[in-house]
């Protein structure tokens, strides 16, 4: 598995959160879930998603506790660092 | 390019036979699983190929925890693509009055009727949802929706996966994705061959229904003018439940 930047991740991230729905310009590393309208369902394809792109396993407990944009990042890159 | 490809369990014989054969008519690949009788799910694909379409026989036990993984990762390499439609047909019956009833057919039909459904549905979701569109068809029965004594292990099963039908549907609609369930209710199949004539008169069609019968329905929540009927339960019983 190749080492994968923050920057790699970030933008994936924000390409798959833009799928779902909300307006890409919205889409910051502070903005929370709530805001973008981004639910569980959301994020369970997210986890999908970075666990066959960057072979990251993310549980449901690991992502109930994201709330911002930037926390799923950091989750993810700090996960396949690990 | 990926084709269009539908998984049916439990489609060597009967109601899963039908549906097998009535997706391949609409043009759909289709994963024809079985658990023991290789030359039924064998004679099904061969009728389906003969028809011009195209058809895999899978062996498994839907009740094996690993099978949905073989299922669908068999299905992923065979045809190119995500599984787009699942029909969970599979299904067992063992009956026996509530006081005579054992722990171990209570069981046995709890965990190929509703438990493998379960587990079949959750490996199914998430390609569905990232490819915005997926059908899924539980096939439950008039017992799940109206008594019938002798059969409390089958229509808690098949009751349950009503609700798990229901549910499921809802968290996933926005994906385009959606999941129905038909109730059928006295169809001539195996399953039904040892059952009295009598029962008939309670059916107010007076008749027993055919596993084609019951697949046109699947065909049509398959299809894609059903693309708005979601978390419903279509009843295929001469009335019975009505």
């Amino acid at each position: 598995m190749p080492a994968v930047t923050t920057e790699q991740v970030e933008v994936r991230v924000i390409e798959t959160l833009a799928s779902f729905g909300p307006d890409p310009e919205q889409i910051t590393r502070d903005a929370t879930f709530e805001e973008l309208d981004i639910d569980s369902l959301d994020l369970v394809e997210l986890a999908q998603i970075v666990e066959d792109e960057y072979g990251v396993v993310l549980k449901g407990e690991d992502m109930k506790e994201l709330k911002t944009v930037g926390d799923a990042i950091d989750l993810i890159v700090s996960k396949a660092e690990a | 390019m990926a084709e269009q490809s539908a998984l049916v369990t439990g489609a060597s014989r009967g109601i899963g036979a039908a549906i097998a054969r009535a997706l391949a008519r609409d043009g759909w690949a289709v994963g024809v699983n079985y658990r023991s009788d290789s030359e039924a799910a064998e004679r099904v694909v061969s009728e389906i190929v003969e028809g011009g379409g195209r058809a895999t026989a899978l062996a498994a036990d839907v009740t094996d925890p690993a099978a949905p993984d073989e299922l669908f990762g068999a299905m992923e390499s065979e045809y190119g693509g995500p599984v787009l439609a699942l029909v969970n047909n599979a299904g067992v019956s063992r009956d026996d009055l509530v006081p005579t009833l054992g722990d171990e057919e209570w069981s046995a039909v709890i965990e190929t009727d509703l438990n493998a459904a379960f587990r079949m549905t959750r490996r199914a979701l998430v390609p569905m949802m990232r490819a915005r569109h997926g059908r899924i068809v539980n096939v439950s029965s008039v017992v799940g929706l109206r008594a019938n004594p002798g059969q409390s292990n089958y229509a808690a099963a098949k009751a349950g996966l009503i609700a798990l039908t229901k549910t499921a549907a809802v968290e996933v609609a926005r994906r385009g994705v959606t999941i129905n369930a038909v109730a059928p209710g006295w169809i001539d199949t195996d399953m039904t061959a040892e059952v009295s004539e009598e029962r008939l008169v309670a059916v107010p069609a007076r008749r027993a229904g055919t596993p084609e019968e019951v697949a046109a329905c699947v065909r049509f929540l398959i299809s894609d003018e059903a693309s708005y009927v979601t978390g419903a339960v279509l009843s295929v019983d001469g009335g019975l439940a009505a």
